[in-house]
């Protein structure tokens, strides 16, 4: 895209809570290109004295939405995060610029069906990206095989849960694996455990399937999961990082 | 939440260097002067703060980008790049089967 990006102003017109920390920002914009899965926007806030704070939010909606959807994942003592899950109504305006990026995107057109099969790793709010090139899938009606391992904290603070188990409900060539690190419910029969390289082992396609990886989570959890990956043989150009969400704060 | 939690990558100064080039930078590679990595720079370390990023080299932590903006003026500091390849097209994700 050799243009320049303008700030411009979205209207709430939606705030979906996700979890107990997590709210989803579904945004109307009148001036909006389409994005590619994958990609962000930066959200800008001024204060009345001029100051301003500048967050980067991955876009969690698909390619060709009528609405941008942004998951904000509330930062204790953040700069940005507490205004936008706490301080927003539907029919206020935040200024932002988008879409940016281009090395941690997918589309879906690029492959069809005979495309690469896609491993996706989530830590957290690190969902919201990869939760874009899902719905893409889902809307574009690719079928190339798919896994996610998402870990979270709790079950209560899986992002789009019930709309994962319905999409992997349906679709057999889609896969939900679950990691919950600090508290599971009785009979859990999910992972409960930090991700390593034994559950990348277990869950992640094999290199000679030549799959794309993309992981998306808090830094240890990307260079963990990017580590580990590229000891089972992945090429490093075939895994795809993006650290902590962009969340920060 | 410690200061390396907030830690970002490259693709979060996508935003702030499309204020100076022209081009979808995050898919831009970017090879270290200190240890001649070539890497995305959505691959990369950033550092962000009150007047500007920086981005350091994921393997060797070299500067290799110094971006300030000052009073309506931009100064990038390269020195710690050998070189930058950045594609004039839209970039489109590559797929090799």
């Amino acid at each position: 895209m050799a243009q320049q990006l303008k700030w411009q102003l979205g209207t709430v017109a939606e705030i979906r809570l996700e979890t107990p920390k997590a709210k989803s920002l579904i945004l109307e914009l009148p001036d909006w290109p389409t994005h590619l899965a994958g990609q962000h926007v930066d959200v800008r806030l001024t204060a009345e004295d001029g100051y301003q704070a500048q967050r980067s939010y991955s876009i969690a909606s698909p390619p060709g939405d009528k609405h941008l959807m942004i998951t904000v994942e509330r930062i204790e003592a953040g700069e940005v995060s507490p205004y936008l899950t706490d301080g927003l109504r539907v029919g206020d305006r935040i200024e932002l610029r988008g879409p940016i990026g281009g090395y941690f995107v997918w589309d879906a057109r690029d492959g069809g069906n005979d495309g690469p099969p896609l491993f996706l790793a989530a830590g957290g709010s690190g969902i919201a990206p990869l939760m874009s090139m899902i719905r893409h899938r889902v809307s574009a009606g690719i079928k190339v095989p798919t896994r996610l391992l998402y870990s979270s904290r709790s079950y209560e603070e899986v992002i789009y849960r019930e709309e994962l188990d319905r999409l992997s409900a349906h679709d057999p060539t889609l896969r939900v694996i679950h990691t919950l690190t600090r508290r599971r419910p009785p009979n859990w029969m999910g992972y409960g455990r930090r991700i390593d390289r034994a559950m990348l082992a277990d869950t992640a396609w094999r290199p000679a399937e030549k799959p794309l990886a993309f992981t998306c989570g808090p830094t240890a959890f990307v260079e963990t999961v990017a580590t580990h990956l590229g000891e089972l043989g992945y090429k490093p150009e075939r895994i795809k990082t993006e650290r902590f969400g962009p969340t920060g704060g | 939440m410690q200061d390396n939690d907030l830690r970002l990558d490259g693709n979060a100064a996508g935003g702030l260097l499309n204020e100076i080039f022209p081009f979808e930078m995050t898919a831009a590679e970017a090879t270290c002067g200190g240890c001649g990595t070539i890497r995305p720079i959505g691959e990369v370390m950033l550092y962000q703060h009150g007047m500007g990023a920086i981005l350091r080299c994921a393997d060797c932590d070299t500067a290799l980008m110094r971006i300030t903006h000052i009073r309506g003026c931009y100064r990038l500091d390269l020195s710690g790049m050998t070189n930058l390849r950045i594609a004039s097209e839209i970039h489109q994700q590559e797929v090799h089967r």
